[in-house]
């Protein structure tokens, strides 16, 4: 059974121009599959490749190598992903105690996602922003010192 | 030094679309490129100014464009290195975020110059934000002949593209970064071929930082002099290229009262970078050490804090370069088991795992530190830290990539520089449970 919707597939095409060889288009491929799906299963793996004309192999290679993708229904992620910085700058301010206390509130740990299916706990290495550390990723968008006053509004906010 | 005015982040506040970047003076260094000079007059320019690369390894600029093959049929591809992975470094992510078009101009100067025909621009994934608002950009130069075909009527042809990475530190060596664009997973190639001459889909390829690119829109605009009045002399008469020029964005980070991005011209001394841009140390302590310029480059003592931030002055004090200019801060109070536990940490996670020495030896630092947090520390550790630091790298000889150079040395740099610390650490057997032991299997 087909899990690639012709939407998503056209996305995929719509990259073809941009490089030399269908290969390049592993990495945007396997990002539009797994923001839509919360992870790539191995049919869509298949599916990918034949699109991007490899062997299935070669894009599940390529997937495994970043850890970020998410390859079982099980361990799919949450509605949003919440990456807690544990980067050096981060710990000097509060990282390490900012990942206990959000897995302590939210009930799970990194890796794994609230029970409500709505929030996926991550750690992140430096996240690049850290002006304002201790600081989270909310998906892909930095949320500057997050003290602990401001933990109870950003999992309300998330909740929502 | 108290008079300069930014260059690079002269806009900062400023709109960000390209109708207030051209009003803003933009796009006319462009203009004049195309209409007064030919490509190898750019590079020569550009080698003249003793730009030299800002995204860690300091290589000249010009000199790395002229390495590409003459008279090769193309396709020449540009990869703007946007993977600013270094942990504490946010540089690149300031200037997209605040003057995208002064990237796009660097990036079609570099093109002109080097007859590049398409660029890559390589975002980490965690950098939406800056991804999203240089797509806009990106619309926008092309709505208003910037980029594609025939740009500003001067038959230059260039199209930039963005592509995404996947949360991996790897993908900033520049041949990682090559694989990975490829669809490949990010295994750093042996060199040479160095990817002037077999790079990106096997074609010539450029790979350079967003900040030494908009580095080449002031040379072109204002000149190689004006770049080169900026910064700091080589310190050997004999080795002239080996000079700091021109306006630098340093980051501050950690225990500091004003963390943030500050351009100031090459050189600046830690101290004074310290107080007079970050405010002092917080809480008015006083600082144990710092990372000069990402966590690759080594630890300063306190008593250090009088090197240089160039490319010359750090290596008094065995720091590795000025790598990306990044200075976090620890103060008194601060454990260097900690500090040094942290950094292995994330070479160990972030180790391609290709190279035996590389894989294994990042691993087994870590496994040493956790021990000594746990509170079973042996006296020997430090000499095998330290000889395991020595032993993984390029430098001796060991590894494809510069990864775990950067590895061992801020590991045996720190054990040297504080091991009194640690001995009195292992000593105490104290035991610190952190989150990151407790969470280490997930
Ligand atoms: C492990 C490793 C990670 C690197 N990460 C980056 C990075 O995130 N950004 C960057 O510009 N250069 C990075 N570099 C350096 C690149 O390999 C390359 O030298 C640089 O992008 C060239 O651009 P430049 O000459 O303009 O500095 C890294 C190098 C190594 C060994
Ligand atoms: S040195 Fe380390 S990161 Fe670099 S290629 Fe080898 S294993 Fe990978
Ligand atoms: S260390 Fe957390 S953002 Fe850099």
């Amino acid at each position: 059974m087909a899990v690639l919707s012709e939407e998503i597939k056209q996305k995929i095409r719509d990259h073809f121009p941009r490089y030399p060889n269908k290969q390049a288009v592993t990495l945007p491929a396997l990002h539009l599959v797994h923001d839509t799906h919360r992870y790539v299963s191995l049919e869509a793996i298949r599916e990918i490749a034949e699109l991007l004309e490899l062997s299935p192999a070669e894009v599940h290679d390529t997937m495994s190598f970043y850890h970020f993708f998410r390859e079982k229904e099980e361990n799919r992620l949450g509605r949003t992903r919440l990456w807690v910085c544990r980067g050096l700058a981060c710990m000097l301010r509060g990282g390490e105690e900012l990942l206990t206390d959000l897995g302590k509130k939210l009930d799970t740990v990194p890796g794994s996602r609230t029970k409500d299916d709505k929030i996926s706990l991550e750690f992140a290495e430096c996240i690049g922003a850290c002006e304002g550390a201790p600081c989270v990723l909310i998906n892909d968008e930095y949320r500057l010192d997050v003290t602990p006053d401001k933990q109870d509004g950003l999992i309300a906010e998330l909740r929502q | 030094m108290a008079d300069f005015e930014p260059v690079l982040l002269r806009r900062v506040g400023r709109p960000l679309d390209i109708w207030a970047y051209r009003a803003d003076g933009g796009y006319r260094p462009l203009e004049k490129a195309l209409n007064e000079l030919q490509p190898p007059q750019i590079i020569q320019m550009v080698r003249d100014a003793g730009l030299r690369g800002r995204g860690g390894a300091g290589f000249s600029c010009g000199l790395k464009w002229s390495f590409l093959p003459k008279d090769h049929p193309g396709p020449i591809y540009l990869c703007v290195n946007i993977d600013e992975s270094e942990p504490c470094t946010f540089n690149n992510r300031y200037l997209i975020e605040n003057d995208p078009h002064q990237v796009i101009e660097g990036v079609l100067l570099a093109c002109y110059a080097t007859r590049a025909t398409t660029a890559y621009l390589y975002f980490r994934y965690e950098y939406g934000k800056a991804a999203r608002i240089m797509q806009q950009a990106i619309g926008e130069a092309y709505a208003h002949g910037l980029l594609g075909d025939n740009i500003l009527g001067k038959g230059l042809n260039v199209n930039a593209y963005i592509h995404r990475g996947a949360g991996a530190y790897i993908c900033g060596e520049e041949t990682g970064l090559i694989e990975s664009l490829e669809g490949k997973r990010a295994w750093p190639r042996i060199k040479p071929p160095y990817p002037a001459v077999e790079g990106a889909f096997r074609k010539p390829t450029v790979v350079n930082n967003p900040e030494t690119l908009s580095c080449v829109v002031h040379i072109i605009d204002r000149g190689a002099d004006w770049f080169k009045s900026l910064g700091i002399p080589s310190s050997d008469p004999a080795r002239p290229e080996r000079g700091s020029y021109g306006p630098k964005l340093y980051n501050l980070s950690g225990h500091i009262n004003k963390p943030g991005t500050f351009e100031i011209p090459m050189g600046i001394t830690t101290q004074e970078l310290i107080d007079k841009y970050g405010g002092g140390v917080w809480k008015g302590k006083k600082a144990k050490g710092a990372i000069p310029g990402g966590l690759s480059t080594g630890i300063l003592t306190a008593a250090e804090f009088d090197a240089r931030l160039d490319y010359d002055d750090l290596a008094r004090y065995e720091i590795m370069g000025l790598g990306t200019a990044a200075v976090t801060v620890f103060d008194e109070d601060t454990s260097i088991v900690d500090v040094v536990y942290n950094i292995a940490r994330f070479f160990s996670h972030e180790s391609c795992g290709q190279c035996t020495p590389c894989r294994e030896g990042t691993g087994w630092m870590l496994q040493i530190l956790e021990r000594m947090r746990a509170g079973q520390g042996r006296r020997e550790d430090l000499d095998i830290l330290a000889d395991v630091g020595d032993r993984i790298g390029i430098i001796p000889g060991t590894t494809i990539c510069g990864l775990s150079d950067g590895a061992g040395w801020p590991i045996k740099n720190a054990v040297k520089k504080f091991r009194a610390e640690f001995e009195a650490y292992i000593k105490s057997g104290q035991k610190k449970q952190t989150v990151s032991l407790a969470l280490a299997h997930h």
